[in-house]
């Protein structure tokens, strides 16, 4: 089956097509090619989302995968990252999840707990 | 007196005031939220800092390296503290704050940053006829609920225009559990990066409606949001008759556009560029109103905040300078305008006697073109040309403008052509 993708690594944005036989077409430059590879085998993504805290004038952290994590476990990672809840003071890269479904990878802090003043 | 008032403590803010302070200027920071960092704060997802850093940040972080640097560098600040009033009066800035325990205040200034951002346009701007329902409500402010106060909008959602505010709410309300049916674009190519339609539309199979608009609103009993219909729309942007779709959702988040926010410039008579809907400024960001400077958002709407900051740090720059120097004659200065295939340029006017090697020249063009020469022309001469790789409306360009290439008189055109 033929399969459509956009390129993302640059703004011009070409329609990439890959063919039956996996020849990839349409592409302008060696990087698309790659891209689309990576697209077709093993597509991964950076997850950003937020935990809940215990502080009432920040109920929300923000946080990321600190590596990309395969694109379909997107979803249950959110499910692991939804359960916790923040109850001390943290810094940026602090480590909110270790090793989320088994995927080495760990969820970290991306933004300060607020200064008390 | 202050030598000078930043008003706004988000990207722009940060770096200009970082900028004065490290030349050793007198800055009092004004900012109207309960911390430093602004709209970055809410910008939860990443791709920020590719240019400054050369690292790959979310907005928080990105913004937390400039928190951090103003913080070590001890410049006074307000939180929580809105600018309600400025004006200037013998070469004095008065600039009147509100502040729930301070009350009304009052400081003076040589000069002032403005870097207030923009704001975004609501359903009233564009006119959609139906009912006045809640649930109807702007990306960005849904993207603060849910991302500062941890409050989901709603469970059906539908998203007008193509935005990157709303392309990336998309994906972030899918990923939260609420069901995503479609963004409507009334233009035939999206407003939105690239990147964006690939990873928080495609990704999650939601479709984008390209030249399709929402033509009615429609509530229930209890004044909630219940449906909208979305049609197809003609070359003249007009409802294409039996093309209509009836969509249930809850909510409608717009993603229409951003507008600079300078109506804290009210007072002050400032020239207007209809273009840009912000103020006319020469190539160091200064106004026709002698040391007052716009910076950011409030000057033009980036797409990235990498161009916020170096463009800040610029503005900062020429502040350091008005107040070391003095300001010279500036009474000969020349003005620029876009040309063919330009949306706008700024600066709009470069004072010949403030000399420096390059002026930046920021711009969008008004259709997509590939393999464009941006061309410079005064008084019909080209004095300046640089082939461009690609370019896109939602997509801003920069030009360094060699200040040697400029001659003493006449209007600058700037112009983009594709070469035949």
């Amino acid at each position: 089956m033929k399969k459509e993708f956009i390129c993302i690594v640059c703004p011009r944005g070409c329609h990439v097509s890959v063919g039956e036989d996996m020849n990839i077409t349409g592409n302008q430059c060696p990087r698309g090619k790659t891209y689309v590879e990576n697209e077709m085998t093993a597509p991964t993504r950076i997850l950003t989302t937020t935990v809940r805290t215990i502080f009432e004038d920040q109920p929300r952290i923000s946080c990321k995968t600190d590596n990309p994590i395969p694109k379909e476990l997107i979803f249950e990672a959110m499910k692991v990252i939804n359960h916790i809840v923040v109850d001390r003071e943290i810094s940026i890269g602090d480590i909110l999840i270790e090793n989320i479904l088994n995927t080495n990878v760990n969820i970290i802090a991306t933004k300060p707990s607020r200064k008390k003043e | 007196m202050k030598d000078v008032i930043v008003i706004g403590g988000g990207a722009g803010g940060l770096a200009a005031a970082i900028e004065t302070h490290q030349s050793g200027k007198d800055v009092l920071l004004i900012e109207r939220e309960e911390f430093l960092g602004g709209i970055l704060n809410q910008c939860i997802h990443n791709g920020f800092g590719l240019e400054v850093f050369k690292e790959e940040y979310t907005g928080p972080e990105y913004a937390d390296q400039f928190i951090e640097s103003f913080l070590e560098e001890k410049i006074d600040y307000l939180l929580d503290t809105t600018v309600i009033g400025l004006r200037k009066e013998n070469d004095v800035f008065f600039v009147k704050t509100s502040n729930e325990k301070n009350g009304i205040q009052f400081f003076r200034a040589k000069a002032v940053v403005v870097s207030t951002g923009s704001y975004e346009r609501t359903r009233g701007q564009i006119s959609i006829p139906g009912d006045r329902p809640y649930g109807v409500i702007t990306a960005g402010s849904a993207q603060r609920y849910l991302n500062i106060d941890g409050l989901l909008v709603g469970k059906k959602v539908f998203i007008l225009g193509s935005g990157d505010i709303g392309l990336i709410m998309a994906r972030r309300m899918k990923l939260e559990g609420a069901e995503v049916l479609g963004v409507a674009e009334i233009m035939p190519h999206s407003n939105g990066l690239t990147r964006n339609i690939v990873q928080c539309l495609n990704d999650f199979d939601i479709p984008l409606y390209l030249s399709h608009t929402v033509t009615e609103i429609i509530g229930d009993d209890n004044h909630r949001l219940s449906k909208i219909k979305v049609s197809k729309v003609d070359e003249l942007f007009k409802p294409i008759e039996g093309t209509e779709k009836t969509f249930e959702v809850d909510t409608l988040l717009l993603s229409i556009g951003l507008i600079p926010d300078v109506t804290i410039l009210d007072d002050l008579e400032v020239e207007i560029d209809q273009r840009t809907k912000s103020v006319k400024v020469n190539q160091a960001y200064e106004t026709n109103i002698e040391g007052l400077f716009v910076c950011g958002n409030a000057l033009q709407v980036h797409d990235l905040v990498d161009n916020v900051t170096l463009e800040s740090q610029r503005a900062g720059q020429a502040v350091n300078r008005l107040l070391d120097k003095g300001k010279g004659d500036l009474s000969r200065s020349i003005s620029l305008s876009p040309g063919h295939n330009l949306g706008y340029v700024t600066p709009q006017r470069i004072d010949l006697d403030f000399k420096q090697e390059f002026i930046t020249l920021s711009f969008r063009s008004s259709k997509k073109m590939e393999k464009a020469t941006c061309k410079v022309f005064q008084n019909d001469e080209l004095i300046f040309e640089k082939k461009l790789f690609f370019v896109l409306p939602a997509e801003m360009e920069t030009i360094q403008l060699p200040f040697d290439k400029i001659k003493s008189d006449g209007n600058i055109s700037v112009e983009l052509e594709v070469k035949s």
